[in-house]
């Protein structure tokens, strides 16, 4: 199939692609595994952690942290992630291995439309739930407002930025059949050095360093701070525009509309 | 919009598209025009590359060699503003199955700036009382309907339909066709992909009977019927047995086959008058006649040696 040259054909009526958004949600609300994975269970987890009051103990091993303190900044990048990795390339590969991507290809609405429809609606569910999580934190659990909110604004746009250019790369060479354990390939490992399983604080300092180069692990080290100690330092914020051009060229490079 | 370069009143030409994937010729030399508010039929047997002719057309796959033009675009090139104006009905494709029918329609009807009315396409192809149904629920009748009407619902100058009765009941099939004819009368022109035989016969203004990707013949479904297999067939069992001859001699009669009591007589189109008058004649009276026209399934077992579908026996009696 030949490529579409513009994501802007002059004919096509521009409301068309707001009602692809609008079905693409519908779709989503029916099929909520990314809002499952995305949305509910970091809330419930979340709150879980911090009802339990040995985890609102400062403790040492965590830098003076609490559990709970120190489990916030991952489960912003966790609900990021989760939308990367599960809610966007599932449906996709979806359309693309039964012919939908195809029907669409022959109406003057470009099959990329439905690629950025994707984009708009889970990037709109990850900022709304990184603020819930924040108000319930914050509300619930009494951890103090932000540092430097610029700063965690300005990591938590890299970090969608970053995630979501893998999420698409996973989006474009995704089948139907390999598309969940794919989003679980990159999910779990990604969560791994981000410190769900093993804090950042009691990493040993080797996987630190591989930890501070991997996209979550950069992502949870410049939330962190902006959260606790001010604007982020340079590093993570490199990392992550790196990773969001090298896997949005992958993926438009291996894109496949059928 | 590019300047037309197409002939002036030809919605689509093709001239010697050829398309191979690595070593399998899916069409090996195939040319054709559509004239401006025609019905076109693509006929041939499953294979013979009339879908992979369609894609071509539609600006899905780019031909090795030779050239398509639509409405004066190159589908390759323009395919966005192709699309604004053909409308298409594919195999191998489908549509989301967690939205509802009337979701579906309401979406692919904003892709277009001037769409048709909705509801009469749900009435014509009876899907008013399914539009709250999600598509994963539809029967393959239903989908097809649904596929139709997407197709249409731009209101196309063009529309190219890819088997588009395959899995309809022969009410709906029937529905179809006038429906089809509707579109036409509007002043659409309809490319149709088939390999049945009695919707080329009922629909198409013109056919190109395809075989093994190449195009075998093209003209009037009753011409090429008529060109290939000259005229009339009549069956009967006459009151008492007679010498060949007798019928051989007539200058519509080409042939004569005698089968137990029944006699099998081929010729020309006016050819049951003159056998039975001729019978008369004589005094043997003709019991039992049967009369049937060639048909395009007769023209294509001619031109080709082959059946129009794939190992089958030939469908008429």
């Amino acid at each position: 199939m030949s490529v579409r040259s513009s994501l802007l054909p002059a004919g096509t009526p521009r409301a068309a692609f707001w009602m692809v958004v609008l079905n693409e949600s519908r779709i989503a609300r029916r099929m909520p595994l990314g809002l499952l994975v995305g949305v509910v269970l970091p809330t419930v987890v979340l709150v879980i952690i911090g009802s339990e009051a040995k985890n609102r103990v400062h403790l040492k091993v965590l830098g003076g942290l609490t559990t709970f303190n120190a489990y916030v900044p991952i489960f912003l990048a966790m609900v990021i992630a989760a939308l990367a990795f599960y809610g966007l390339p599932i449906p996709l590969a979806i359309y693309r291995d039964q012919g939908i991507l195809r029907r669409l290809s022959a109406t003057p609405v470009p099959p990329a439309w439905v690629l950025a429809a994707q984009l708009v609606l889970n990037a709109s569910f990850a900022v709304a739930e990184v603020i819930l999580l924040l108000v319930v934190a914050m509300t619930g659990f009494g951890i103090a407002a932000p540092r430097s909110v610029g700063g965690l604004v300005l990591a938590l746009s890299l970090t969608i930025a970053g995630v979501f250019a893998i999420g698409l790369w996973v989006s474009a060479i995704a089948r139907q059949r390999t598309a969940g354990i794919l989003a679980a390939v990159c999910f779990f490992p990604l969560m791994f050095f981000a410190g769900l399983f093993l804090p950042r604080a009691e990493m040993p300092r080797p996987l630190l360093d591989v930890s501070n180069l991997t996209p979550l692990g950069a992502a949870v080290q410049a939330i962190q701070s902006a959260l606790l100690s001010g604007f982020p330092p340079i590093a993570p914020l490199l990392v992550l525009p790196v990773y969001a051009v090298v896997f949005s060229v992958l993926a438009v490079r291996f894109f496949r509309w059928e | 919009m590019n300047a037309r370069t197409g002939t002036e009143g030809q919605a689509v030409e093709v001239l010697h598209l050829r398309k191979s994937y690595g070593d399998t010729v899916a069409v090996d030399d195939v040319s054709f025009a559509v004239a401006e508010g025609e019905i076109f039929g693509l006929l041939g047997p499953n294979g013979a590359g009339k879908t992979t002719t369609i894609e071509c057309a539609l600006g899905f796959r780019s031909s090795d060699s030779g050239s398509v033009r639509v409405m004066g675009l190159n589908p390759a090139e323009d395919a966005e503003q192709l699309h604004l104006i053909v409308g298409a009905q594919l195999q191998a494709s489908a549509l989301p199955g967690l939205l509802k029918v009337g979701e579906i329609l309401g979406l692919y009807r904003s892709f277009y700036p001037h769409p048709a009315d909705a509801a009469e396409l749900v009435r014509v192809l009876g899907l008013a009382g399914k539009l709250k149904k999600y598509y994963i629920s539809l029967s393959g009748g239903q989908k097809q309907r649904l596929s139709i009407a997407l197709a249409l619902i731009g209101q196309p100058k063009i529309a190219m339909l890819d088997e588009m009765t395959t899995g309809l009941d022969p009410q709906a099939r029937r529905d179809t066709w006038d429906l089809v004819e509707g579109v036409r009368d509007r002043g659409a022109t309809i490319v149709l992909v088939t390999h049945y035989m009695e919707e080329a016969e009922r629909l198409c203004d013109r056919v190109a009977l395809i075989d093994r990707g190449r195009v075998v013949a093209i003209g009037t479904p009753a011409g090429l019927a008529q060109r290939a297999c000259g005229g009339q067939r009549v069956r009967f069992v006459p009151s008492r047995a007679f010498p060949d001859c007798l019928l051989t001699e007539l200058p519509e009669v080409r042939a004569v086959e005698q089968h137990g009591q029944q006699v099998v007589v081929t010729g020309a189109q006016d050819l049951v008058n003159a056998v039975i008058l001729t019978l008369a004649r004589v005094g043997i009276t003709a019991g039992d006649v049967q009369v049937e026209s060639a048909t395009l399934e007769d023209a294509f077992l001619q031109l080709t040696g082959r059946h129009l579908h794939n190992g089958g026996t030939v469908t008429r009696p």
